[in-house]
């Protein structure tokens, strides 16, 4: 089992250079805030990341949380993280100062939720959650119930968590069946909820639950769904933890992966029904967390990205230390210097330096919307937000299955073997194009509400975006195969917006069908985009003969690996969406 | 009381050390840099004398160019209160040190001086030391306990063979050893709140110090790689070995 070092140097390159995190804050009007603060609190998160919860890890994986008769109990040492977590204010980071945030920017929590994701993806869900469960009371709840419940859950005193999914409603939430009922000041919540992550645990003196369920007057479908918060304890006159609430975690789920992440089957009402608090309007509770899913949908996204670099830098130190073959004149080869294993340990590194530049690139943007000077860029920010979602959703989290599974195949037959640790990354990876929203759902999203509802107003504007990167990149020399590898991938993805635009479109079937090779088609693209900009800035530095020779001319190298070894299949992916959307549905049903 | 810490910047103990291609020296260019370990446990300990409510204020000083007020800002980070950076090209050698803390001292009269025992990258375990004798107070030196009890201070030392207590009379000069203190980790606010604490910038010659050099480095050599061991095939081989070859026992 390796060490995990957080890659410093790599994400304050790609906030300098990529994200431009400076000019961004200035844009912002955070005078307080630049690149030097952010790299004070990226290196204090690396230190907790890798001291406190990167040792937890394979603990959690082999012992994970049991139920018992007071609920949950999650790994042992879990609750000792957490509190430190607490103390040093790690919750805080991005929550407004009226609730005891520290209001720094979006991009900024992007990159330190990485740390805790890499470090113990497990334990991270549940800092995740909270934050998820917290903005949405942030933005929908009246300042009555912000003002009682948002100080201690921004303070990570207080966990919380999200109860959509029900047996029969899972990606289709309009079967939604919980019930809640008026009863004066509150309602009385009945149902049962599946699939709640860290719906119980014994690490803070109270949890809060976002619930959602149907008033007695509901309308059916979509629009009769309303949003409660549910808390474990309800509170008593001081606003502290009182009496146990009738909502409780009755089941868990024995899981491939994430083991020490409790996933919970929630019961709600089983003595008389849970005291819930209505937040917002009725009927209103999924477009309240529709608001959320940009957020929810590319944390997962980033989630792709922590688990790959927490795989590839351990495939990186068994590559080095493991001995095997010999040389002419005897001395021992580390197998690090066979070219196969170079080509693996190449591709997680060019994919998650992909990966990476364009998950704070997109979160950036919703920092950008919100500082945007007038309505029309804040639009075109948000634009950008939306279209971007479903890849660093899709894309970054296909690409991390492939990711662990090349760290497990770097270790050869001991990579099969749970010792060693990268088993567990790859078995807690496989989550990741399932829960919010499966890949297949991101897909359907890019095509239908991004792409085919504007017209392809928004992938046209980002594609025209990186034609003009690719231009200007083509005239500088030093970039020109890169600038060529792009430029044609670019054309593959304007073939491909054209056909979903003009032919795919007119169809019922067809976008569906290819959505996913589209989506993939995108994210190379996109990352390639974002590795050949980062590799045009480490290139003028190395003109300029500033900075860490070695550090950028391997961002150069890596970018061109990316746009050699990984940016091609975006002409097999165009092909077939060009002409495979058939094939995936002429077959009758009955014949499988 | 006032508490005066001098913290140093040094190669991160992560990071791998290189010797620079002409041995001239250890190459330091875009290196991960860090508090060094035993000044972060200096800094914990006065940090802790001050939540006790001992000492009420903490200084925090170091010595180098403008890059080590990162490491002055992190131990802001950790509660110190303000800061002093003295401005040097170099990292200067011990008695340099020694000479502008006493300068340092003089000004600020803590009532104690608190520094690691030693630094990982030139591990001299000097500074502590001459600055006791430079300002004329006692020293415990290797501390893995300090207490301090009215106008004195009671420090456990480690020594060879066991632990050592002496009494000191303030003010009074400790350098730390590893088991002295857990240091914390810096809390998300008080990052932000370091930005805006005091940090106060000195020369040299606003001390009245000149700096000499009494050390001339010839040359700096990595370590040989380490030979392949072999095996033996009995006890008698191996104590035969340990005792003529390695000539160990």
């Amino acid at each position: 089992m390796s060490e995990y070092q957080h890659p410093y140097k790599d994400v304050t390159f790609a906030l300098r250079e990529l994200v431009g995190f400076d000019q961004l804050c200035e844009q912002a009007g955070l005078d307080e805030v630049n690149g030097e603060l952010a790299e004070a609190i990226l290196e204090e998160a690396g230190k907790f990341g890798a001291e406190v919860l990167a040792p937890l890890n394979q603990i959690g994986d082999r012992e994970g949380a049991t139920l018992g008769e007071q609920g949950v109990q999650e790994t042992a040492g879990f609750a000792e993280a957490y509190q430190a977590f607490v103390e040093s204010g790690w919750p805080t980071l991005t929550f407004p100062g009226q609730f005891g945030g520290q209001a720094l920017p979006n991009v900024l929590g992007t990159a330190v939720n990485e740390v805790w994701q890499s470090a113990n993806l497990s334990y991270s869900l549940c800092p995740l959650l909270t934050q998820g469960a917290t903005e949405a009371i942030l933005h929908h709840a009246s300042d009555e119930l912000k003002a009682i419940w948002l100080p201690k859950m921004v303070s990570g005193e207080w966990t919380g968590t999200m109860n959509l999914t029900e047996p029969g409603a899972g990606s289709d939430l309009a079967a939604i069946t919980t019930r809640a009922v008026p009863e004066g000041d509150h309602y009385l919540i009945t149902g049962q909820k599946i699939f709640i992550t860290w719906g119980d645990h014994q690490m803070t003196p109270n949890t809060v639950h976002l619930v959602l369920a149907r008033l007695p007057d509901a309308p059916a479908g979509v629009k009769g769904i309303s949003l409660f918060i549910v808390p474990k304890f309800l509170l008593d006159e001081q606003g502290e933890p009182s009496v146990r609430n009738d909502a409780h975690c009755v089941s868990l789920e024995h899981k491939l992966g994430i083991h020490a992440s409790p996933t919970c089957v929630m019961s709600f009402g089983d003595n008389g029904g849970a005291v819930g608090y209505l937040v917002g309007e009725p009927h209103q509770g999924l477009a309240y967390m529709f608001t959320m899913m940009n957020h929810a949908r590319q944390a997962v996204g980033l989630q792709g990205l922590g688990i790959s670099e927490r795989s590839y830098q351990q495939a990186v130190a068994y590559a080095r230390e493991r001995i095997q073959g010999t040389r002419r004149d005897g001395s021992k080869i580390a197998i690090i210097e066979f070219p196969d294993v170079r080509r693996m340990l190449m591709q997680m590194r060019a994919s998650i330096e992909a990966m990476r530049g364009l998950a704070l690139l997109a979160s950036a943007e919703a920092d950008r919307a919100k500082a945007a000077g007038d309505e029309a860029q804040a639009r075109q920010h948000n634009e950008r937000v939306e279209l971007f979602t479903p890849i660093v959703k899709g894309w970054l989290t296909e690409m991390s299955q492939e990711i662990t599974y090349l760290g497990v195949q770097v270790h050869g037959g001991m990579g099969f073997i749970e010792e060693t640790g990268s088993a567990q990354h790859y078995r807690d990876a496989r989550i990741l194009t399932i829960y919010e929203g499966t890949t297949g759902i991101q897909a359907l999203d890019l095509v239908g509400r991004k792409i085919l509802r504007n017209q392809g107003v928004a992938i046209n504007s980002l594609l025209d975006e990186i034609d003009d990167f690719t231009r200007q990149l083509a005239s500088d020399p030093e970039m020109a195969l890169l600038s060529e590898r792009l430029s044609k991938a670019l054309e593959y993805g304007r073939q491909a917006t054209r056909w979903l635009l003009e032919t795919g479109g007119q169809t019922d079937w067809a976008p569906g069908a290819v959505s996913v090779p589209f989506m993939m088609l995108m994210g190379y693209l996109c990352g390639a985009w974002v590795s050949c900009r980062m590799a045009q800035s480490a290139s003028a530095q190395i003109a300029a003969s500033e900075g860490d020779i070695e550090f950028l001319q391997a961002k150069v190298i890596t970018a061109r690996f990316f746009c050699e070894h990984l940016l091609p299949r975006t002409s097999g992916l165009l092909e077939t969406i060009l002409n495979g959307s058939e094939s995936v549905i002429a077959l009758p049903e009955s014949q499988f | 009381m006032k508490i005066l810490v001098s913290v140093k910047r040094v190669i991160d103990y992560n990071a791998k050390v290189r010797v620079k291609a002409d041995n001239s020296d250890v190459d330091l260019a875009n290196v991960k840099m860090a508090l060094n370990p035993f000044c972060e446990i200096a800094v914990e300990e006065a940090i802790r004398l001050k939540e006790a409510g001992v000492a009420s204020e903490v200084v925090v000083v170091s010595i180098g160019p403008k890059t080590v007020q990162e490491q002055l800002r992190t131990a802001l980070a950790l509660g110190a209160d303000r800061a002093i950076q003295i401005d040097t090209e170099q990292m200067p050698e011990p008695l340099n040190v020694a000479k502008l803390l006493a300068k340092v001292v003089e000004a600020e009269q803590p009532g104690l001086v608190i520094l690691g025992k030693q630094s990982i990258d030139s591990d001299n375990n000097q500074t502590g030391q001459m600055l006791a004798a430079l300002t004329g107070r006692p020293q415990g030196t290797f501390a893995s306990a300090v207490k301090v009890e009215g106008d004195k201070a009671v420090v456990t030392r480690e020594v060879d063979g066991g632990l050592r207590t002496v009494e000191l009379a303030l003010p009074a000069i400790v350098t730390t050893d590893l088991r002295l203190n857990e240091p914390r980790y810096a809390k998300l606010p008080d990052i932000m709140k370091a930005k805006k604490k005091p940090l106060e910038v000195k020369t040299p010659t606003d001390l009245g110090v000149e700096l000499k050099q009494h050390i001339e480095l010839l040359k700096v050599e990595a370590p040989a790689a380490r030979q392949a061991g072999i095996k033996v095939d009995s006890v008698d081989a191996l104590v035969d070995k340990l005792k003529n070859e390695a000539k160990v026992i």
